[in-house]
């Protein structure tokens, strides 16, 4: 289930052609190890966050080539690379960005959704996955009961509906304390277990310090520092 | 296309369950929204109804009708009148006709006195309207008065009352003798109210009524075809009436399901901005808020629709018969024949259903092209 | 239950009055106004013109009884009961009924 991911000259502009055009991703060549777990790092503005939304199929590169296992992606049209991305990517965002009036269950399964799949079976799919993350009694509240740390799991379970090969997670620590760190590195270190890709961006030590991390990649003004 | 029915499924899953969120706002908008289409369902069905029931009513009346007048005003017609028309071709029966209007005071009415063409009513008896023989309290076999043409007294024996059922054309009639008739309004034998012709063929019967001007000149012709068209310009007046007075508020409510419909609050700008990053399309995104405004319209349309249905054809129209038939003395108690328009229904459809939907669709489709990682800034 | 099952249910429940009322209609019309048969029996016996809808007065109880100048006889858009109260001139086939309309042997 790894995935090879590949960025080939890849830069990304923000209102290109306008004032104030701004480089965030200014030129990355970059192979990422499948089943490992890698870490971006660098201050905050330096682009690690958009290198992860490129990687992702979020957001398409200005210049350069994105390859997944050796298939280029950025060339693709939307539904395609829309199909490519839910397959492969589940993402934690940094504000976890739940639906907010939906119950934990509901949000949960919605990026499975588009993909219609057996109902019964994507509910006990989205039941399994709260019970592991030990949000079983919590599976009917809305989300915005949760605390951090539910609200994460939530995310974490979100991201992993569709059970897919590469999980993105942006600045997961910045809303919590030390100890749900440490555990939110617990799920990490499972995760690579289980042969996932983890992506990580991160500017707290307690996390690019942790045994799990098998890769730092430091990135300033758009550009890997090596 | 198996796939397909799922995925609809649960793109109506996630749009009910977000409208669900605002349930108190979201049903009263459905009901509001319901209220108008049943309002507008009835005025159009009630009003098509009456037509069509006029229509076929009226294909029996006679082919043409031939008044006299004089000074612009109704003259009765002489006797000789008819044996003219009886000479043209084309023209298969000549009748005089003989009925007039008599206000009773003591019900206030006015009624409209009729000699029978066919058939005879015995002397000192009539045949009364169901309407007129509700209001004045008379069955068969009771005695009714009225003050004829030199204020004497006319005893007249109910000895029939007409069928309820034809209440609509006959609700306020007294078929009577002729003989009793032209002492009552005090007319000379030989003269008629106006004249009937059986045309022999109906097609012809414009030719029949040119004829007819030139053997009568001072006369005036009345087409069938003419009787029916003014109930259809009465109806569709009366229908027009109703629809601008309910115009303003149709359109305040057009306003308010506007600004339902294509205002995209942030909150939902964002969701759908979080449905892209996690793995929608645009294609999913829109089908989710077409679903939306599908859903909300068409459940308003089809129950406003069976509602107006049921208010016009099984409650008489309770709410609409003052405005569409307007104030009487005499009311004919009458159930329409149920009948739907087909053009009609279609024009509501599309005149409710789907500018809703597309309002809902406009916005979405402005938050949904926008690249998905937008949550992620 | 899900979401959608809960609406599509109600769905079904209005889509069935709205089918019924669709039956409803067409029974009687495929009946073919047989209801409606003695009341235009009536109508051909008596050679009736009109409908009792407004018994107050000659241009109401009959219609199409009275004078081409009083209301609903050439007025469709008539906005009040008096020919006057037009918006606009009705169409022109409706208010030429030549040759019914006498002609004047002068021109006026």
């Amino acid at each position: 289930m790894s995935v090879v991911v590949e960025l080939i000259g890849v830069r990304k502009a923000f209102h290109e052609g306008r004032p104030g055009e701004l480089w965030a991703v200014d030129g990355i060549d970059l192979a990422v190890a499948p089943g490992q777990v890698t870490v971006f790092t660098g201050p905050s503005g330096s682009g690690k966050t958009t290198l992860l939304t490129l990687i992702g199929c979020l957001a398409r590169p200005t210049e350069g080539r994105i390859r997944l296992d050796g298939e280029e992606v950025s060339g693709l049209p939307e539904r395609f690379v829309t199909d490519l991305r839910r397959r492969t990517f589940g993402f934690v965002f940094q504000q976890f960005n739940l639906i907010r009036g939906l119950s934990v269950l509901e949000n949960v399964m919605l990026p499975a959704y588009p993909l219609a799949p057996h109902y019964p079976a994507l509910r006990r799919r989205a039941e399994r996955l709260l019970a592991h993350f030990g949000l079983g009694p919590r599976r009917d509240a809305q989300v915005e009961w949760l605390s951090g740390g539910e609200a994460q799991r939530t995310a974490i379970a979100r991201a992993l509906i569709n059970d897919p090969p590469v999980v993105i997670a942006d600045e997961p620590t910045a809303n919590l304390d030390s100890q749900l760190s440490t555990a939110f590195l617990d799920i990490v270190a499972e995760l690579r277990d289980q042969g996932r890709t983890v992506l990580l961006t991160s500017h707290d030590p307690l996390v690019y310090e942790a045994p799990v991390v098998d890769r730092i990649v430091a990135v300033r003004d758009g550009r890997l520092v090596s | 296309m198996r796939h397909w029915i799922a995925r609809q499924r649960y793109l109506i899953d996630y749009t009910v369950a977000a409208m669900a969120r605002r349930k108190a706002r979201n049903l009263g908008l459905l009901l509001v929204y319901a209220l108008v289409v049943f309002v507008l369902a009835s005025v159009l069905l009630y009003g098509h109804a009456l037509r069509r029931e006029a229509a076929l009513l009226l294909a029996e009346a006679p082919e043409v009708v031939v008044q006299r007048l004089l000074a612009g005003r109704h003259e009765l017609v002489d006797v000789n009148d008819l044996e003219r028309l009886r000479g043209i071709r084309g023209v298969r029966r000549v009748e005089g006709r003989l009925w007039g209007y008599h206000y009773d005071p003591i019900a206030s009415a006015n009624y409209t006195f009729m000699v029978p063409p066919e058939g005879t009513v015995a002397p000192g008896t009539i045949h009364v309207g169901a309407a007129l023989a509700r209001t004045r309290g008379a069955e068969v076999g009771d005695v009714l008065a009225f003050r004829g043409v030199d204020d004497r007294l006319f005893p007249f024996q109910v000895a029939a009352v007409l069928s309820p059922d034809s209440a609509i054309v006959s609700a306020d009639l007294v078929l009577l003798g002729e003989s009793d008739y032209r002492a009552f309004f005090g007319i000379a034998p030989g003269r008629f109210t106006d004249i009937a012709l059986t045309v022999a063929n109906p097609r012809e019967a414009r030719t029949v009524a040119e004829k007819v001007l030139r053997a009568l000149p001072g006369s005036r012709p009345i087409l069938r075809e003419e009787m029916r068209r003014t109930y259809a310009a009465l109806f569709d007046w009366r229908e027009g009436m109703v629809l601008v007075l309910l115009s303003g508020s149709m359109l305040a409510f057009a306003i308010l399901a506007w600004d339902k419909a294509a205002g995209l609050s942030a909150d939902e700008r964002r969701e759908i901005g979080i449905l892209k990053a996690i793995g929608w399309d645009t294609g999913d995104v829109l089908g989710m808020k077409l679903w939306e405004g599908a859903l909300l319209s068409l459940l308003a349309f089809l129950l406003g629709f069976a509602l107006a249905y049921a208010h016009v054809f099984l409650l008489g129209a309770a709410l609409l018969a003052p405005a569409m038939q307007g104030w009487a003395v005499l009311y004919p108690g009458f159930a329409l024949i149920p009948a739907i328009d087909g053009l009609q229904l279609a024009t509501l459809f599309f005149l409710t259903v789907v500018p809703y939907t597309s309002a809902t669709l406009v916005p979405a489709w402005r938050a949904a092209i926008t690249d998905p990682d937008q949550v992620m800034r | 239950m899900r979401p959608s099952s809960v609406v599509l249910s109600f769905l079904v429940l209005v889509v069935t009055a709205f089918g019924g009322s669709l039956l409803h209609a067409g029974w009687h019309q495929w009946q073919g106004g047989a209801l409606l048969a003695p009341t235009r029996a009536l109508v051909r016996d008596l050679r009736l013109t009109d409908l009792v809808l407004f018994t107050e007065a000659r241009y109401t109880r009959h219609p199409s009884q009275a004078d081409r100048h009083t209301p609903f006889q050439d007025h469709p858009v008539a906005l009040e009961h008096f020919p006057s109260g037009s918006l606009f001139g009705p169409p022109a086939h409706l208010t030429s009924h030549a040759p019914l309309d006498r002609p004047t042997a002068l021109s006026d």
